[in-house]
């Protein structure tokens, strides 16, 4: 495995931007998960990096390494896509052996078995290795599609959303289990998705794309608890963060024309008065929708107040995130 | 506005039965959802209250009114498809006008009431561009137009938000949700998607393999689940099912896991055999003191909350803690699990066993 980071990367579609001005590091062993809205730029930084398109501008390093003029196979990577691509005619064992079998690789027969079997055990198709690859379910096929990936010893995973045609259940399931590959095998991937909580559960590393640029890059944690700006704000956590104008609430530092209050930091009590519109039930939570001076916010329920629409309540922000007039953070 | 009232409704294509005599009733003004996986039969029972397909057997009242049988232009039920369905070669004042007009509408009043309905869903604006050049929401708020004009008695809606992408879907959802607020709208509102039905819906009837698995609300389904496969489709992560054999007497106050005594609501009929002990992840907790043991396998963090996967006697479970609560990988913990919402199954049959706590849910559905 290896440590990979990209200096300054730009890329073009006629006038369209694909990516402006990229530069970060995935550190060896680290789980990267890119994560933006359809058209931000995460495929396009997914495919430089393999060499699957050119950059117009910038360097691409691995350990060491400028890979700019290398071609896909020399650059050594293993792609995962969201359509999994397996061979039908061929079984699951057939299937995973196969880039083994490359003119590049040409591994010997006894480690061909070796490392398609450990592969099965550890995506749990073991079982299923003498199926033929059209036998098997979804989420088998999409297992079996990185375990493709996985029987390579590549300088790093490239994985662009291969969970987001699984339904909701398989999705949980992978998600625990890709982590736990990650964990196990030590490898470095760079995780391409638009889906917060697969970025929020298995990254070590998240970075936001808007618009083709980085816009952050940090722990999820760093990022859920520290934007540095509203668009980030807005990308990690359910429901979403509530914006606000200043003066709703006012009690800001200067240059602040927005507040960003995340739901479970609306404090209940104090403050100003609140209509409930309406009240979800979702089991685990209950979430209050509210207006307050014509702004709706949505916040959790306290579970030991029965709410109705109309009943009145105060709310208060409890540490709140202050944003200027660009939308950048103010600390 | 509108009650239905739905009677062993029954849907057979040939040989295949699509919709097992089910029963259910819709208040006047609800936001009604059928929900369950691919082909369990909530399409078909939509079409069925909207006169699109007709039911093998039962029966089906609007207002009082037996109306099973009735081509669906003489029910008075306004439908909105998965793919929305316009005039390409119209602007959007005729689309909406479309339906009035063809109704025999005077000009005028067609005028006043486009308008009317185009304010409700702000899209005046938007009146005299052609379909073609709209965005999806636009396009969505059109066709959702066009079924509001003519003041049906009710809704029905297929996967409305089905093409959508999910930061669309969930703006979209809200806004759909606080129209019928305004509105009051009888609505029936089919979806695959459990977290959409608990959001939007105040009823859900939960289908699958052609039966009604439950109905009620979306507390009362995802505190009191009747059935196994209700536990597990609501909720994300799902209910854990910890498996265990043995027996159960009437009146019981605990049942015995691997010889650790659990609390449990108190029962209402007795059980023995292969049983489940069905806990919500969020009912789990981690512990220094306890005997009932599992080791951390992962922890994925969500921001306040985070899951804990964990490895027991029993199976593998799931709990949600609050994020700033340590838990490591390989660490072994105690578990204690919050009596008073643990629900037992039996699992050869999937179904929920009586207790005092979902008996008066178990009684009605």
């Amino acid at each position: 495995m290896a440590e990979v980071t990209l200096k300054n990367l730009s890329k073009k579609f006629g006038k369209d931007i694909g990516v402006e001005d990229i530069s970060m590091t995935i550190p060896d062993g680290a789980f990267v998960v890119l994560l933006g809205p359809t058209g931000a730029g995460k495929t396009t930084t997914l495919r430089l990096i393999s060499g699957l398109e050119k950059a117009d501008s910038g360097e691409i390093w691995v350990d060491g390494r400028n890979v700019g003029k290398e071609t896909p196979a020399q650059r050594d990577m293993a792609m995962v896509f969201q359509q999994y691509s397996l061979y039908p005619h061929l079984t699951v064992r057939d299937n995973l052996a196969f880039p083994l079998k490359s003119p590049i690789l040409r591994a010997p027969d006894d480690e061909i078995e070796r490392k398609v079997s450990e592969v099965a055990e550890v995506l749990q198709i073991s079982h299923k290795l003498d199926n033929k690859a059209t036998a098997l379910s979804g989420g088998e096929m999409q297992r079996v599609s990185i375990g493709r990936a996985l029987v390579r010893d590549p300088t790093i995973y490239l994985m662009d959303e291969p969970l987001s045609s699984l339904d909701a259940k398989l999705r949980t399931d992978l998600r625990v289990e890709l982590k736990r590959i990650h964990a196990s095998l030590g490898a470095t991937l760079l995780y391409v998705t638009h889906d917060q909580i697969e970025a929020m559960t298995m990254a070590t590393h998240v970075g936001v794309l808007n618009e083709g640029r980085l816009v952050q890059f940090g722990s999820p944690r760093d990022i859920y608890e520290n934007p540095n700006s509203i668009y980030v704000a807005g990308r990690l956590g359910l429901p979403r963060i509530n914006i606000l104008p200043v003066d709703v609430f006012g009690n800001a530092p200067s240059g602040t024309t927005h507040i960003g209050m995340r739901p479970e930091h609306v404090s209940q009590g104090d403050g100003l008065a609140a209509d409930v519109q309406r009240i979800e039930h979702l089991g685990d939570q209950t979430r209050l929708h509210l207006i307050v001076k014509g702004h709706a916010i949505t916040t959790i329920a306290n579970p030991t107040v029965i709410y109705e629409p109309g009943t009145p309540i105060k709310i208060m922000p409890k540490d709140p995130l202050f944003f200027d007039v660009n939308g950048n953070r103010i600390r | 506005m509108a009650k239905i009232e739905i009677k062993n409704i029954r849907k057979d294509f040939g040989d295949f039965n699509a919709v097992k005599e089910s029963s259910f009733t819709i208040e006047d003004g609800e936001f009604f959802m059928l929900l369950g996986p691919s082909g369990c039969g909530k399409t078909t029972t939509l079409r069925m209250i909207a006169g699109l397909e007709l039911p093998t057997s039962g029966e089906i009242y609007l207002d009082g009114k037996e109306i099973s049988q009735l081509p669906p232009s003489k029910r008075d039920i306004a439908f909105v498809f998965q793919m929305f369905a316009l005039y390409p070669h119209m602007n959007v004042r005729k689309n909406l006008s479309y339906p009035l007009v063809s109704q025999g509408m005077p000009r005028a009043q067609v005028k006043a009431k486009v308008e009317e309905v185009a304010g409700i869903l702000g899209i005046l604006d938007i009146l005299n561009r052609p379909v073609g050049g709209l965005s999806g929401g636009d396009r969505q708020r059109v066709a959702l137009g066009r079924a509001i004009v003519r003041d049906p008695k009710a809704f029905m809606m297929d996967e409305p938000l089905g093409a959508l992408d999910a930061e669309f879907r969930e703006h979209m959802s809200q806004e759909l949700r606080a129209l019928h607020d305004r509105m009051g709208a009888t609505t029936v509102y089919v979806t695959h998607d459990q977290l959409e039905a608990m959001q939007m819906g105040d009823k859900i009837v939960v289908m699958n393999n052609a039966v009604v698995e439950q109905f009620g609300t979306p507390q009362q389904i995802y505190d009191k689940p009747a059935t196994m496969f209700v536990a597990d489709f609501i909720g994300s992560p799902s209910m854990n099912f910890l498996r265990f054999d043995g027996a159960l007497d009437e009146g019981a106050t605990s049942v015995d896991l691997n010889g650790q005594t659990l609390a449990v609501p108190k029962q209402l009929q007795g059980a023995s055999g292969k049983l489940v002990f069905g806990v919500r992840p969020e009912h789990v907790m981690l512990s220094d003191s306890g005997n009932y043991r599992g080791e951390v396998l992962a922890t994925e963090y969500l921001g306040t909350t985070q899951i804990i996967t964990l490895d027991t006697p029993n199976g593998e479970l799931k709990a949600r803690i609050d994020s700033a609560q340590l838990a490591a990988i390989g660490e072994k913990v105690a578990l204690n699990f919050q009596a008073p919402k643990i629900t037992l199954f039996d699992e050869t049959t999937g179904l929920a066993l009586r207790s005092s706590l979902n008996h008066e849910v178990l009684a009605h559905g």
